[in-house]
């Protein structure tokens, strides 16, 4: 087991392998990413019950809900990317780290957009300071400050270091935004998917939100392999198997 | 199927504005997400191209 997990590690250090490996990953994760959302908007959009609340305007909860829980994972990918930067000097996790940034802070963007927009006909307003809506607005900030970071230095060393700081220290703010409708009396609703518990949704309403969370995170897996391919391309230009690569 | 006719699907039950404005923002951002690598690959190659030829002039004739 811990030999399998040094031979990874190895070879995920390696750009070379990782843009040799991903190749063939392309395809399936577009393929997948699209089928997924198709078939999850469809079911989501036309079959899934309105809710008997707030009628339809709760299928906005199908792009808010994946949209959020993807900004935290990213968020936490992120930060592990630039540990092992911090710790071992692998150069691909750095490069990782400055892959995921804008594509974690656009989910978090897509949350607070959608998350907003819900509220107008929810709540009646579009934005409240409530413990879970600034959590997630400090999340978008520290994206921010993260991607400023990771090019605010002299050389790309430095700011690949200061990034990742920043995002080790904004770790915090992950299980405030969890436990933030648990902990303060929020206007948020509470969590809709709970690991530990039997899920409250009707399943017409749950398998949609399920399989639209599975097309966001193909999807982010399928745009984190394609920015850092680019990287690598970028990076390793003058070496000769990406020149043989790029040659006309 | 929850909607009898495509304007009751488009009208939401009144939330139509909101439930399209989101998905709306969405596929934007979605979007560009989606261009940006590709276009930057694209660019790198054209770069890269370029570079090729400026060293191929500069390099002594034999």
């Amino acid at each position: 087991m811990w030999q399998w997990l040094t031979r990874l590690y190895h070879r995920l250090g390696s750009p070379k392998w990782f843009y040799e490996i991903t190749e063939r990953w392309i395809f399936w994760l577009a393929l997948g990413s699209a089928v997924t959302a198709v078939i999850g908007l469809v079911l989501g959009l036309l079959f899934a019950p309105a809710d008997y609340q707030q009628g339809d305007s709760f299928r906005i909860i199908y792009i808010h809900v994946p949209a959020a829980l993807l900004a935290q994972s990213a968020y936490m990918m992120m930060a592990v990317a630039g540990a092992v930067y911090l710790i071992w000097r692998m150069k691909m996790a750095a490069w990782v780290a400055r892959v995921i940034a804008p594509i974690g802070a656009s989910f978090c963007l897509i949350a607070l957009l959608t998350g907003a927009i819900w509220g107008k006909p929810t709540w009646g307003t579009w934005w409240v300071w409530d413990a879970r809506l600034t959590s997630m607005l400090m999340l978008l900030f520290l994206y921010f400050g993260v991607m400023a970071l990771q090019q605010a230095m002299e050389s790309e060393d430095a700011s690949y270091k200061a990034g990742a700081i920043l995002a080790l220290v904004g770790v915090v703010n992950i299980p405030i935004i969890k436990y933030s409708v648990e902990w303060w009396n929020t206007l948020h609703q509470p969590a809709t998917l709970k690991l530990t518990e039997k899920p409250s949704m009707h399943p017409d309403m749950l398998w949609p939100l399920l399989i639209m969370i599975l097309s966001t995170y193909l999807f982010f897996a399928l745009m984190v392999i394609l920015r850092t391919r680019n990287e690598i391309l970028w990076h390793e230009r003058k070496r000769q198997w990406v020149r043989k690569i790029m040659e006309p | 199927m929850e909607f009898n006719s495509f304007a009751e699907f488009i009208a939401m039950g009144r939330h139509g504005l909101y439930v399209w404005l989101s998905y709306g923002l969405t596929a934007v951002i979605v979007v560009y997400n989606a261009m940006q690598p590709v276009l930057r690959r694209r660019r790198l190659f054209k770069e890269q191209a370029q570079r090729l030829r400026r060293e191929k002039h500069n390099a002594p004739s034999a």
